[in-house]
Order: C-alpha cells, then sequence, then structure tokens
C-alpha cells in the first residue's frame, strides 16, 4: 500500500492518520499539501480531521474547493480508495463525493468523548477487519457531526449497504444514527469517528488499529 | 454593482442555534417569540456594471461555493 494523507491548514489529526497507517502498513505514508495540484504515486488517500481553514462559511466547505481536491475527486472517480475522517467526511460531503451534509451537533455542545458504534456493513474495503454487527468504541471530537440528507437519500444509502457505522447512543442528533457513510462504488468512506486515536490501550482503546489492518488486509 | 446575498437553512432543516436564540430572548422575557431561524449574510463587490450579468456571477457563486444546496437556501439582491 503507498498510503497519502491530506494536509489541510489547520488539519490536526493529519499526523495521527499517518501514525496509524505507519502501524497498519509498515511505510511512510506522504503527507500531502492542499495547495498542490498534484498527488504523488498513491492507492490509499486520508482526509484527516481537524478544522480545515477555521470552518469558515462552512465545515469542510473552502478545503472541498482546494487545489489537491481536483485530484483527490479525479482519483475516487478512478476507484482509489479515499477515507475521510471527521473534518475529512464534511470536506467528501461538501467535494459532492458522499451525498448529504454535516449540520452543527443537534445539542449545540462540541461533543468529545469516545463512542460506541454498531459495524452496519462488514463487506466494505474500509471494515473487513470488523464482522457484520460488531459493536466497536472510537473517540469523536467535533461540533458539526449532525449527518443530514433527504429521506430518499437515507433510504438509498440503508437500502444499499451504505451505511458503514452507526452510533448506539447518538451522539450528535444525526439522522438515522449514521456515523458512517460508503460512496456507490464503495472505495469511499466518511466517518465522523476517529478510528485513528484508538490504535493503543495508551490511548484508550485498539478498534481503530484493528480498522487500520483491515485496511491493509483488503489493499 | 453590489450583491447581498441571504443564506438560510432550508425549511425543516434542524436550526440548534436559532433554538438557543430563541431560548435566550425568552429568558430575557421576550416571551412572545416562536421560530427563530438564523442564517448568514455575505456581501460583495462585482466588477459588472450590469445587473443582469452582477445576478448571473452571484447565482453561479452560490451554487459553486457559498451555499450548500443540501441544507441551505439562497436569495441574492443586486444594488448599485
Amino acid at each position: 500500500m503507498k498510503p497519502s494523507v491530506i494536509v489541510f491548514p489547520a488539519s490536526n489529526c493529519d499526523r495521527d492518520a499517518a501514525a496509524a497507517l505507519e502501524m497498519a502498513t509498515g511505510k511512510k505514508p506522504r503527507m500531502v499539501w492542499h495547495g498542490d495540484s498534484e498527488l504523488p504515486d498513491t492507492d490509499f488517500i486520508v482526509l484527516p480531521g481537524g478544522f480545515s481553514y477555521g470552518d469558515y462559511l462552512r465545515a469542510g466547505a473552502m478545503a472541498a474547493r482546494s487545489p489537491i481536491m481536483r485530484a483527490v475527486v479525479e482519483k475516487a472517480r478512478d476507484g482509489t480508495p479515499v477515507l475521510g475522517i471527521c473534518n475529512g467526511f464534511q470536506i467528501l460531503c461538501e467535494a459532492g463525493l458522499l451525498p448529504g451534509a454535516l449540520l452543527r451537533n443537534a445539542g449545540l455542545d462540541f461533543v468529545c468523548r469516545t463512542v460506541a458504534l454498531r459495524v452496519e456493513n462488514s463487506q466494505s474495503l474500509f471494515t473487513s477487519g470488523f464482522a457484520q454487527g460488531q459493536y466497536v468504541n472510537f473517540p469523536v471530537a467535533h461540533h458539526d457531526g449532525n449527518y443530514f440528507a433527504d429521506a430518499e437519500t437515507l433510504n438509498r444509502l440503508e437500502g444499499e449497504g451504505r451505511v458503514a457505522f452507526r452510533y448506539v447512543d447518538n451522539p450528535n442528533g444525526s439522522a438515522r444514527d449514521i456515523a458512517g457513510v460508503l460512496n456507490e462504488a464503495g472505495n469511499v468512506l466518511g466517518m465522523m469517528p476517529h478510528p485513528e486515536r484508538a490504535i493503543s490501550p495508551l490511548l484508550g482503546g485498539v478498534d481503530g488499529a484493528a480498522f487500520f489492518r483491515g485496511l491493509l488486509e483488503a489493499a | 454593482m453590489k450583491a447581498k446575498i441571504h443564506i438560510t437553512l432550508k425549511p425543516g432543516v434542524l436550526d440548534p442555534q436559532g433554538k438557543a436564540i430563541e431560548g435566550a430572548l425568552r429568558g430575557l422575557g421576550f416571551d412572545t417569540v416562536s421560530d427563530v431561524r438564523q442564517g448568514k449574510e455575505i456581501v460583495l463587490t462585482l466588477d459588472e456594471t450590469d445587473e443582469a450579468a452582477a445576478r448571473a456571477k452571484a447565482e453561479e457563486m452560490c451554487k459553486k461555493l457559498l451555499a450548500n444546496p443540501v441544507m441551505e437556501n439562497y436569495a441574492i439582491e443586486i444594488t448599485a
């Protein structure tokens, strides 16, 4: 695997994502600056968490229009796996690679704690490290994680098995408890919880390490 | 020309900030208030001198960046 991590101004989980990828693959990922217009030779792209461009206008809105995203969208359309975590999920929605949008948390609070998730689709290349229906614990840390889409879109996502993870106890008001969604082709996953922050007992959990090992095996 | 762009959450989209503002207004004794919704206004100047051209440009900006059609509506006001 030749992973790369896109770095935006005010990304803050880019190094966590790089550490998780390195732990799983044994290789340091390429760190790619948002202002670049070309990607290095890569077969796995991570859009990390953070507050790119200070969440100006809407979370992920400016990052989704940055030069590197044109290349990421093209790669994603060609089938390269793209994983967006937290702000990365917001960017994927803003870039049109995933349906829906992430609104302000229903309770208005910034939510920062470890949450339980149910693996709703263990067949995707991102979730093959888990069993169908397995419960995993990942931290969340966001203010705008309230997944929203119209009823027709939500029905389609559920009908096509594109809900990857669901919250056991919904922390942000997300429609139908959705924590992570796949694109139609299955090569793009956006999720609010942070698997890269759960890769060691020292960090409070290891379910994220299983997530990244699963990626390697699927690749 | 100047463009004033009003961006509002679509009806039915939960607006927790509007709800919090409503709660604060009620706390101040404004007990006749309801249905508070928060939006934003973006004001910009365009080199275009023709109203239709300015409106078309602002419209394109809304579609490409300023509004997210999944959750937001927009209205454009053009003035000299």
